[in-house]
């Protein structure tokens, strides 16, 4: 067990340093044809990734459209639709120039009346792009190529919010006036990325087709991708082991069948890609419960959890426990916060300091296959072993978010992710304006801390960063100290890919970024 | 026997409406909808967000006339669309049907026709090895879980000596056409439909060695031998013929699922067939599309048994139709 977590650490280690290389200084000369067969699952239900939001449509759409910018692994901005962009002193004006010669697939020119629409669109039909949008007090186009967004007021996140899923652009011309419900290229997408839209069978598999006339000369290198879609977790390592399939993305296969199917002749692994989104699992639990609302109960819960066993033996080493609400990957974090080492005597002591009397807790695992079940069963075990009474409670998934939605629960596992940083993907779960019953990703643990409110907003607008991480770094303290919710691990989704696929990932994004720069090694 | 068949046609109607007002109010009983499921997904989720989902999906009506609406479309042939999926549900339906009816028919001629050969195999030789190998064998694809055979052929004949491959419906990218394209949806075909009819073969298997048992005790069949038939002829003609009637009763049943899909088969094997569209608009809470394959599958099961019971009267002429 000790040498395979060592062989997986070490491929692991050599997969991020190759997923590195193409940022740096690519190392080998790309060539150009050939075919890549990845895996896509669940099936996506549509591929208008400004009409459907979930992973498989970013999975799949991220290479037929594009956002203005794209995000190195280290999330700083990079040149997408637009080439260049420059930001007032104030911070409230931020002028961006778009890449000229840019078409949509149809042909059409790509331009600033394009970047327009498409901000009205998302703000009727993508909930993130309305709330990252809700600064913005003008956004106007004063040529075919300048768009120059105006804040009501400075931002610090505001260059974050650009990628292709977040703020992906669409056909102006194909999309006015029409019902965008009902629109027909919501089923044969055309975006200006590298490659186009060719075939969906239902089911079966989706097709695209390399772009020639893509704005970034040379590339993309691959003729096509086929989209498998193959349902159950077992075939889909079997169709790569097979040799079907050449890319299994994140979270394709149970975890547990990842050490055995890293280790199979010509794959490799790398766990790099996932820096913008940083993943974060952890336990809602539910204040309004009057024993969850007892600060030393909800500590004694993370003394209680053995949290490197889980890292360890359910995620089979992937990943890193987490320290506080932010996962390391994104800006801000500290790890200068009180910790919880696994110590079920503490968390006896903490419950029984609290008056907790052996009282019903119900626990909601989360429905998403065999680890998620398994993890479930492991935190009961835990919880248990310090004696609190639990009660599993099975749902499927859309029965544990309705659950969740309406408060219906004591304890929840959840996973989100944090889109880089702390005022996109953190201050939601904590901020007191943030409790709205009938929603998802919001304070559903109903937490209440007008000095956590006030350093959020304060976060949020100030200018520059260094005094951003002096507020973000006081935030973290306080709400470890008053563990809101029960954090869990930084997950990872390693991503397989056979050898032969070279610069598959090369931001911070990762698959969901497209597949502009892979090529095959024939 | 028109007057039968037009009567059995009428019930089948109610019934079919029954299903539907029932399937109506079920799967909006679990817990969870459309708009949840998409808010889910999405990663994001304001009051907005979902009042709009649900005013596209028309959830926000009283649901008497959300069922009303939906009545008034079935009555015209209309299933509806699915928001999910951007698509009328009898296009989804359409484009999956052939898919499912290969595999399901196949896998049900394959079991129909081997099992009652085997079953008639085992009772001609009851109590010799045959019998008991035929017996235990069938015992075993009766009592093994499908999926489980199911990975098991895949690490056989896919992993292991490569002989055939492990997922869809054909080689995707290679543009196959003709006999070329006949021989790879073949290919692909054998694992799902030997897995699926196995399981059928079984239960064939053991009701027709049951029930041919049971005939050759009966006094006829002493008859037969005693005007000096041939074992065979008597087997043939009298006892298989008369042993049928159970058989052909599952097979109807069986028939009647067929197009509802084999939701574990398709899952295992990635083939596109409706089984899959409906697990997953069960799990997305895509209300118009499962009821739309609920009211396909429930018609089917409908139209099947009336030929069942037609093909009663074909296997024994003294039964008498009446509704």
């Amino acid at each position: 067990m000790m040498l395979k977590r060592v062989l997986l650490g070490v491929v692991l280690g050599c997969g991020l340093a190759a997923a590195a290389l193409p940022v740096d200084g690519r190392a080998e000369e790309p060539k150009v044809g050939g075919v890549i067969n990845a895996v896509i699952q669940p099936e996506p239900p549509g591929l208008m990734l400004a009409m459907v939001q979930n992973g498989p449509t970013q999975m799949v759409s991220g290479n037929i459209f594009e956002g203005l910018l794209r995000y190195s692994p280290k999330l700083e901005a990079l040149p997408g639709l637009a080439a260049s962009w420059t930001i007032s002193p104030d911070a409230k004006v931020y002028t961006f120039k778009l890449k000229p010669g840019v078409t949509w697939h149809d042909g059409k020119p790509f331009t600033s009346a394009d970047v327009l629409f498409s901000i009205e669109m998302l703000k009727k039909t993508h909930a993130r792009a309305r709330n990252n949008l809700a600064v913005v007090e003008k956004v106007e186009a004063p040529d075919d190529l300048t768009v120059v967004f105006t804040l009501k007021q400075p931002f610090g996140p505001f260059i974050g919010i650009f990628e292709v899923g977040s703020m992906p652009m669409v056909p102006k011309h194909l999309y006015e006036g029409t019902d965008w419900n009902t629109n027909p290229y919501n089923n044969a997408p055309v975006g200006t990325g590298p490659f186009m839209f060719k075939e969906w069978q239902k089911g079966s598999f989706i097709q695209l087709v390399k772009n020639p006339n893509y704005h970034e000369k040379g590339k993309p290198y691959l003729d096509a991708i086929y989209w498998q879609i193959i349902p159950d977790a077992a075939a889909r390592a079997v169709a790569f082991e097979t040799g079907k399939v050449d890319v299994l993305p994140g979270g394709s296969i149970e975890n547990f069948d990842v050490p055995r199917v890293s280790k199979l002749p010509g794959a490799c692994v790398t766990g790099a890609g996932w820096e913008f989104f940083s993943p974060l699992a952890w336990l809602w639990l539910n204040h309004r419960n009057p024993i969850l609302a007892n600060k030393k109960v909800r500590q004694a819960i993370m003394y209680a959890i053995d949290r490197n066993f889980a890292k360890d033996v359910i995620w089979n080493g992937l990943g890193k426990v987490a320290t506080g609400p932010s996962a390391s990957t994104i800006k801000f974090y500290t790890d200068d916060v009180p910790k919880y080492d696994y110590d079920p005597a503490k968390a006896k002591a903490l419950l029984k300091e609290a008056g907790y009397k052996g009282e019903k807790i119900r626990m909601l695992p989360l429905a998403y296959g065999e680890t998620w079940q398994r993890w479930g069963e492991a935190v009961k075990q835990n919880l248990q072993d310090v004696g609190m009474n639990i009660e599993t409670i099975a749902t499927d998934v859309p029965g544990g978010n309705q659950k969740i939605m309406d408060w219906d629960y004591d304890i929840a596992f959840t996973y989100l992710y944090q889109y880089g940083d702390p005022a996109l993907g953190v201050s939601r779960n904590y901020l007191t304006s943030a409790i709205a019953k009938g929603q998802l990703f919001n304070n559903v643990e109903g937490y209440s801390n007008p000095e956590v409110d006030q350093l959020f907003a304060d976060g949020a607008v100030a200018t520059p960063d260094a005094k951003r991480k002096e507020i973000y770094d006081k935030v973290q303290k306080i709400l470890v100290e008053d563990v809101p919710v029960a954090w869990l691990l930084e997950l990872q989704f390693p991503t397989i890919t056979k050898c032969k696929v070279k610069d598959l990932i090369t931001t911070g994004i990762g698959v969901n970024d497209g597949f502009r720069d892979a090529w095959l090694d024939k | 026997m028109l007057s039968f068949i037009a009567q059995r046609i009428v019930k089948g109607v109610i019934v079919l409406l029954a299903i539907v007002v029932l399937n109506f109010f079920l799967i909006r009983l679990a817990p969870g909808d459309p708009a949840v499921v998409m808010a889910g997904e999405a990663g994001a989720s304001d009051k907005v967000f979902v009042e709009q989902l649900r005013q596209k999906f028309g959830l926000d009506r009283p649901l008497p006339e959300q069922l009303l609406i939906y009545v008034k479309g079935i009555a015209s042939f209309d299933l509806g669309f699915s928001f999910r999926q951007q698509a009328p549900v009898s296009k989804l339906i359409a484009e999956r049907l052939p898919a499912t009816l290969l595999l399901t028919l196949s896998a049900f001629v394959i079991s129909l026709a081997l099992g009652i050969l085997l079953g008639a195999l085992a009772a001609r030789f009851a109590g010799t090895v045959m019998d008991t190998a035929i017996t235990v064998l069938a015992l075993i694809f009766y009592a093994t879980p499908l999926f489980w055979i199911a990975l098991i052929a895949i690490l056989i004949f896919s992993v292991w000596v490569d002989w055939l491959p492990s997922f869809g419906y054909e080689t995707v990218g290679a543009n196959y056409t003709g006999l070329r394209h006949a021989l790879d949806v073949g290919a692909h075909l054998v694992m799902p439909a030997a897995t699926l009819g196995l399981f059928f073969m079984a239960t064939y298997t053991r009701m027709t060695r049951a029930s041919m048992l049971e005939v050759k005790r009966l006094d006829f069949v002493k008859t037969a031998r005693a005007k000096g038939l041939r074992d065979s002829v008597i087997l043939r003609r009298h006892v298989l013929r008369n042993a049928l009637l159970p058989v052909v009763t599952l097979a109807g049943v069986h028939a009647g699922t067929l197009v509802g899909g084999a939701v574990l088969t398709e899952t295992v094997f990635a083939w596109p067939g409706i089984g899959r569209l409906m697990y997953d608009a069960l799990i997305q809470r895509d209300y118009n599309l499962l009821l739309g394959v609920f009211v396909v599958s429930s018609a089917m099961v409908l139209i099947f048994n009336l030929v069942t019971d037609l093909v009663y009267r074909l296997v024994d002429p003294r039964i008498e139709f009446s509704a």
